[in-house]
């Protein structure tokens, strides 16, 4: 969400906010002065009142680029990408098409990019183009609880803004509900001022696709390969996301095709209405004055999931309100009881069907084809609840083979099945990691830091509403509720690779045991034939004599050496698809923070 | 021939058990103070009869492929009449491939499990102490023989001026002649060159016996052949500490735990301590040093687990009043009033008391 708190604390830009969300919005009146205010403060005041005006959207997006995601042009380029690609994940997944997205980024020469990322998706309706791609916070998703990509309905066109803000062009889209239906094609810019679409172009248009949305925006951006670019977060989303098809051409001229792994469609996600334990006072207040139900009862049983007749009147008997008060009769002093309320009766958890896990199986598959390693696990654990919200947490786990050994181990984090490539010091899940106890599992660990050893750790988590820290969704905020069944979650994969490795270990014993007892058994025959003067054929048989029987009371072992064949779903090129250039991440990371469109 | 017969037998045994499919097992005594019992009557520790078996398997294959090499080397070494001292049977080893030892502390322990095993003394397998056996002079004459000719030939222990007669490595061929009184066995050759010096066995009619500290098998065998031939009573002079009560003393007279299945022949029951007591610190006000924390360990774990201390009240009384006392004396201490102290006033004062005498 928006961090809304933040702007208030802006008073330059406080009076803004109405304009954001707001189509009708029209000039704040004048503050009034009371008359028998001292005349030095009344001076003060019409000094700040020259000060305090209407801040254009442009302006708020510029000051606050970071929370979006667009801090550097590296992240830029990312960021826009991410968006589009995720809406279209969204939009086929809703639809039960099985997702094919072309992504193509064109070098334009001094820092300038032309991206256009094409799906096969249900399309969009002509009217609402516009304000999808041109208008800030207008979506589908806000008010849904329901386990998407997107959550705000911000990405995109911010997206849009900032292509046109680094380069001036407007955005081209391209969207066809059907075979039946032209396609619309549409120039759009945004109305930084108000925050509303200018059309430029707007005609129809032949295109051979049966149905489907193209996005071509140019942008001012920065493409370098590594772990936090376009080719490395492709890559993951084609991992966490086996059902899609993506075909990527980058600046370079490099076409790679990640094929779907499976035909299978994920399961629906569904959408449930907000649960009374993730209501806030202010949401509940807006959701009284929207309602169309008829009495303050009606309003609870239908506005909520989990509450039924029963709760309805034991949670009005306990705010003391009448069940047939009109929702909009209800005060904010009543609100607060409601809230009071809620606390206090016993409301069974959210329904936790409307979430939709990858499935331990796929996760491991999506892991084998990235890393090829010696051992690989993976858990689903049953749904939990953070504030009132459903969420499912998996993880997966790679060790050995040929993941190197030394340093940390490599943490790949995904939120609704989209990779997490940025600000992983500060995310619930790498903080989750930290407080397992690794080294009963058998990696080194020392203190709360990411332990080390050759191994991947893959965490997912999949809820109607993912808590990020800021807007650009790189982080997941630190509710105990979600760590803690992070934890468990790699307990399990824990016990798992324990098993594994003391197995391991135990071989590696009984091997050198038995080597041990090959070395000395030719002197045992020796000494005895010194002793009892007998024939080296006899010597022979004695040595072989000694090894079937210490070979017999040990019994058969296991082969654990690594076979770097075995794995099937390995994909070398696939692997190394975001590897090369590695070294100038960091530089990057640094160097263009503070860089300007 | 009885050892090579006894290795012989083992072998056989092991290669019977391989035949057969089944773990050969290697069967040793324990050799600990643990494992030893003490009868005052028979003057010596006995082996309890604890043993140790070691089963082939691979914790044990290492040792046990040693421990044969080892009885190969005996019984070349008993054939061939020829001798190998601790250290050489080492560096023989290096010859075994991966069985060679890596240091001579294991050979030793080995060859020592060895011994106990077939209840012999090593050197009648071949292998002899490297240590020298203690010096005497005094009056007694040594009947041995040339080891070219085997003609005999008589060693007059009184003709060897400041110097000295060494125990020979073995000692049971060896014959005596004297007419001495006793025989005084001292801790240190400093203490024997002073008594050499000033003829001390001359005046006392004495035969005396330096065994640089712990005495070896050689001279504790030599002690006892000479005391039960000649009948001549023994008398021991040591530090007053834990290491001359507890290691020197009684090892000399009642064996060690170590090798107890030669105690009966290796020890010396008629011995009598006149050496440095705690009470003789008290008496002759000798200067002291405060026990190490090494003695005082030796004093409790004697109280504790030994059964010669726990067989002898005086000792145990000594003991306790030596950690009371939380001092210890050496002989050269009486020097204090005197150099000749010892041999004008000290000897002669507690030969001729017995009461002063500790078991």
């Amino acid at each position: 969400m928006v961090d809304y708190q933040k702007l208030y604390k802006m008073p330059e830009i406080t009076r803004s906010l109405h304009s954001f969300g707001n189509e009708n919005n029209s000039q704040e009146p004048k503050l009034e002065l009371e008359k028998d205010q001292p005349e030095v403060e009344q001076v003060k005041a019409h000094e700040m009142a020259k000060k305090q005006r209407e801040i254009s959207i442009s302006e708020f997006f510029e000051k606050n680029r970071h929370l979006l995601g667009f801090d550097n042009k590296r992240k830029a380029l990312l960021t826009t990408i991410k968006e589009a690609v995720d809406n279209s994940l969204d939009a086929c997944d809703d639809a039960g098409i099985l997702p094919e997205i072309e992504v193509s980024i064109y070098d334009m020469e001094n820092d300038r990019f032309r991206l256009i990322i094409e799906d096969n998706g249900p399309g969009i309706v002509k009217k609402q183009i516009p304000k999808i791609f041109a208008k800030l916070l207008y979506g589908s998703k806000f008010h849904s609880l329901k386990q998407n990509r997107g959550q705000q309905g911000i990405g995109i066109s911010a997206s849009v803004m900032y292509g046109q803000l680094t380069t001036g062009r407007p955005a081209k889209i391209t969207s066809k509900i059907g075979v039946n239906y032209p396609a619309h094609y549409y120039e759009l810019h945004i109305n930084t001022q108000n925050n509303k679409p200018e059309i430029i172009k707007d005609e129809e248009k032949e295109w051979s696709k049966n149905h489907g949305t193209r996005i071509e925006i140019d942008l001012e951006g920065s493409y370098i390969k590594g772990s936090q670019s376009v080719d490395e977060y492709l890559k993951q989303t084609a991992i966490i996301n086996p059902h899609t098809t993506i075909i990527y051409a980058n600046p370079k001229g490099e076409q790679i095709i990640f094929p779907r792994a499976t035909d299978k469609h994920p399961k629906q996600s569904e959408e449930i209405k907000p649960h009374p334990h993730g209501v806030e006072l202010g949401m509940l207040i807006k959701m009284l004055t929207w309602t169309k139900a008829k009495t303050i009862k009606q309003f609870l049983q239908t506005e909520f999931s989990r509450v039924g007749n029963k709760t309805a009147n034991e949670l009005l008997e306990e705010a003391a309100i009448i069940p047939k008060t009109k929702p909009q009769k209800i005060s904010r002093e009543l609100a607060e009881r409601i809230m009071k309320a809620i606390k206090k009766i016993k409301i069974m958890a959210p329904p936790t069907n409307c979430i939709s896990p990858i499935g331990a199986e796929l996760l491991e598959k999506g892991l084998k084809k990235e890393v090829n390693a010696e051992f690989y696990t993976s858990v689903s654990r049953s749904p939990a609840v953070y504030r009132g919200n459903p969420f499912i947490i998996e993880a997966a786990l790679a060790y050995g083979g040929h993941i190197p050994s030394e340093g940390s181990v490599q943490i790949l984090r995904f939120a609704n099945k989209v990779p997490l490539l940025y600000q992983q010091g500060a995310c619930a899940i790498t903080e989750s990691i930290g407080k397992t106890s690794w080294r009963s599992y058998g990696l080194q660990q020392s203190g709360d830091n990411n332990p080390q050893g050759p191994c991947v750790i893959l965490v997912h988590i999949a809820s109607v509403w993912v808590p990020f820290t800021s807007e650009a969704k790189e982080a997941i905020a630190h509710y105990p509720e979600i760590i803690k069944e992070i934890k468990l979650a790699l307990q399990e994969v824990g016990r798992n690779l324990y098993k594994y490795i003391a197995k391991k270990r135990r071989v590696k014993d009984e091997l050198k045991k038995r080597d041990y007892i090959e070395k000395y058994i030719p002197a045992v025959a020796e000494a005895l034939k010194e002793i009892l003067n007998f024939s080296d054929i006899e010597e022979q048989n004695v040595i072989e004599l000694l090894e079937e029987m210490l070979e017999q009371q040990r019994g058969a072992i296991d082969k654990m050496e690594f076979d770097e064949n075995k794995n099937q779903e390995y994909d070398k090129d696939f692997a190394d698809i975001g590897k090369e250039e590695q070294k100038n991440d960091e530089e990057e990371i640094e160097g263009k923070n503070n860089g300007s469109y | 021939m009885e050892v090579i017969e006894q290795i012989k037998r083992q072998a056989k045994d092991i290669l019977e058990h391989i035949k057969n499919k089944k773990k050969p097992q290697l069967e040793s005594p324990i050799r600990s103070l643990g494992n030893v019992h003490y009868d005052i009557e028979k003057g010596f520790f006995e082996l309890k009869g604890q043993t140790k078996s070691r089963t082939l398997a691979a914790s044990t294959v290492k040792t046990f492929a040693q421990t044969l090499k080892m009885m190969g080397l005996s019984k070349e070494l008993v054939e061939t009449n020829d001798i190998a001292t601790k250290r050489e049977a080492y560096y023989v080893s290096k010859n075994w491939g991966d069985a060679r030892f890596k240091e001579q502390t294991e050979s030793d322990t080995v060859m020592d499990d060895v011994e106990a095993m077939f209840g012999v003394n090593r050197e009648q397998m071949g292998f002899i102490p490297e240590e020298k056996g203690g010096d005497i002079a005094g009056r007694l004459i040594v009947i041995d023989k040339s080891p070219d000719t085997g003609k005999e030939i008589r060693i007059d222990c009184t003709k060897f001026g400041s110097g000295a007669y060494s125990i020979p490595s073995s000692v049971e061929e060896i014959k005596f002649e004297t007419n001495a009184k006793f025989i005084l066995a001292i801790e240190t050759a400093g203490m024997f060159q002073r008594l050499v010096k000033h003829n001390y066995w001359k005046t006392a009619d004495c035969i005396i016996i330096s065994m640089g500290g712990v005495p070896t098998r050689a001279c504790r065998r030599f002690i006892r052949r000479l005391s039960d031939d000649m009948n001549l009573p023994v008398f021991v002079f040591t530090d007053g500490d834990p290491y001359g009560f507890l290691n020197i003393y009684r090892t000399l007279k009642v064996g060690s735990g170590n090798a107890a299945h030669l105690n009966q022949f290796f020890c010396v029951p008629k011995a009598k301590f006149i050496g440095i007591t705690p009470q003789d610190i008290i008496d002759y006000k000798l200067p002291s040093h405060p026990l190490k924390e090494v003695d005082i360990k030796r004093i409790k774990d004697g109280l504790k687990n030994d059964p010669f201390v726990a067989a002898h009240k005086n000792w145990k009384r000594a003991l306790k009043q030596l950690l009371e006392m939380k001092v210890r004396a050496e002989q050269q201490a009486l020097a204090k009033h005197g150099l000749n102290f010892v041999i004008s006033n000290y000897l002669p004062e507690k030969i001729r008391n017995p009461s002063s005498w500790l078991d």
